[in-house]
């Protein structure tokens, strides 16, 4: 059910993955109830921001380093980065305008940096 | 014309009941799922206390059973979250995140109650990083650690049971010097050797604010005053709810505490609209009872709109033999 334009991040591909542009990535798990109710959310938003934002999911379970790297302890957390840099973060549940405006913000940053 | 007869906003059990009725009743509800979508049985792992199921069924599950039941009988259901409602003018206007707005002749609202934090500050900043209110979500990332948990109550006494699959320890601290929890519950609680109590305390800080972790927690006896630091690496918050209804007010009667007050039955003090649910009960708040209550709902509103259309057709009708002698 998930969309074909949502990349899966793996610890080992994170770093590369995340390098260029911007890219939203899903920290989740199978027993996590709230990541399963905002899975359709990070749906819809990868087919509306394709070719302008990475999107991505990473599941905690079998991916423990980079969650750890960045400290999460909770989930769904949703990290939005910016040619390698965290820029921004979500935790817990979140409204698909309050990821658009906040995706929004790092594009307009993004395209005045060019 | 209104778009519905019916909207209801919330699908725990209190919507999802009240959805039911409804579309039994073939007024073709609309049911606006909200944010916390399932409410928060969508949080809980096993319940033991829905009857018809002798072994007890996960929560998930629960919910999304009695939102297939509501969809096999016609009820719309629809993502998303409401922005604002305008229950002064009729019919009612709901408008939601995306922008989109709808109107209803009569409404339900099941918005619930969600998690209170301990508004110190420290509590939301470390959210996600240390600080949760939900054990299901997040027990996972305290493996072999040592965490707390505040409150007193069932919801406080299931986490914390839960948290000992995980943890090394867990510290319950309470404001009093007894639990509120049922005695099932305390049972279960007393009898865990990973659990330990502090009791007529509550946490005054959680440090680390600046590392972006928590590391500990600073501990204030309510009767003696003195402070106490406890390192850990975890807190869950289980202090009770808060009702969802920031949407509603100005617009209908809320109590003191922010609930919404039903009388006679379901009804609010605005005539079409009706609540279910933890939105309106804070002294069952029971899975079940939050159920019977939409069923309560349902049925109000279904004479509600009877009534209606019996004065339309009686303003119809007065119309048609005033009209042509005019």
């Amino acid at each position: 059910m998930a969309s074909d334009k949502i990349k899966i991040f793996t610890d080992s591909t994170f770093d590369a993955e995340i390098k260029n542009g911007v890219t939203l990535v899903d920290f989740w798990a199978e027993w996590c109830g709230p990541c399963l109710r905002l899975a359709p959310t990070v749906d819809a938003l990868a087919s509306e921001y394709d070719g302008r934002v990475t999107v991505a999911k990473m599941n905690v379970d079998e991916n423990p380093n980079v969650p750890g790297r960045f400290m999460i302890r909770g989930i769904p957390t949703l990290l939005i980065f910016k040619n390698g840099q965290l820029a921004d973060q979500i935790v817990g549940l979140a409204a698909k305008e309050e990821i658009a405006r906040k995706l929004d913000q790092q594009l307009v940053r993004a395209d005045n940096a060019d | 014309m209104s778009d519905r007869k019916v909207i209801i906003i919330g699908s725990g059990p209190a919507g999802l009941t009240a959805a039911l009725y409804t579309a039994r009743a073939n007024l073709k509800p609309l049911l606006i799922e909200g944010l916390e979508a399932g409410g928060q049985l969508m949080l809980t792992t096993m319940v033991e206390n829905w009857p018809g199921f002798r072994d007890g069924i996960m929560g998930p599950d629960l919910m999304t059973e009695m939102k297939a039941q509501a969809e096999r009988f016609g009820t719309d259901i629809i993502r998303g979250d409401v922005m604002s409602v305008d229950l002064r003018n009729r019919p009612f206007t709901i408008r939601l995140g995306d922008g989109k707005t709808m109107t209803a002749d009569s409404l339900i609202i099941a918005t619930g109650a969600s998690a209170r934090w301990l508004e110190i500050g420290s509590d939301r900043k470390l959210s996600g990083h240390g600080v949760s209110t939900c054990a299901t979500c997040d027990g996972y990332f305290f493996r072999g650690k040592p965490i707390a948990v505040a409150g007193g109550g069932d919801s406080a006494m299931e986490e914390a049971i839960y948290l000992t699959r995980f943890a090394t320890k867990v510290t319950v601290i309470h404001r009093r010097d007894s639990l509120r929890a049922s005695k099932i519950m305390q049972d279960k609680a007393f009898a865990n050797p990973k659990i330990e109590f502090i009791w007529d305390s509550e946490i005054a800080d959680i440090s680390d604010v600046a590392r972006g972790e928590v590391t500990g927690i600073v501990v204030r006896n309510l009767k003696t005053g003195t402070l106490t630091q406890v390192p850990l690496d975890g807190v869950f918050i289980a202090i009770g709810h808060t009702p969802n209804t920031e949407l509603f007010r100005g617009q209908i009667e809320l109590d003191e505490t922010g609930y919404i007050v039903t009388r006679d039955g379901s009804r609010t003090s605005v005539p079409g609209v009706f609540a279910a649910g933890d939105v309106q009960d804070h002294i069952y708040r029971q899975a079940v009872t939050a159920a019977g209550s939409g069923c309560m709902a349902a049925i109000d509103a279904e004479r509600y709109l009877e009534g209606l259309s019996v004065a339309v057709e009686a303003t119809d009708a007065a119309a048609y033999s005033t009209g042509p002698q005019a």
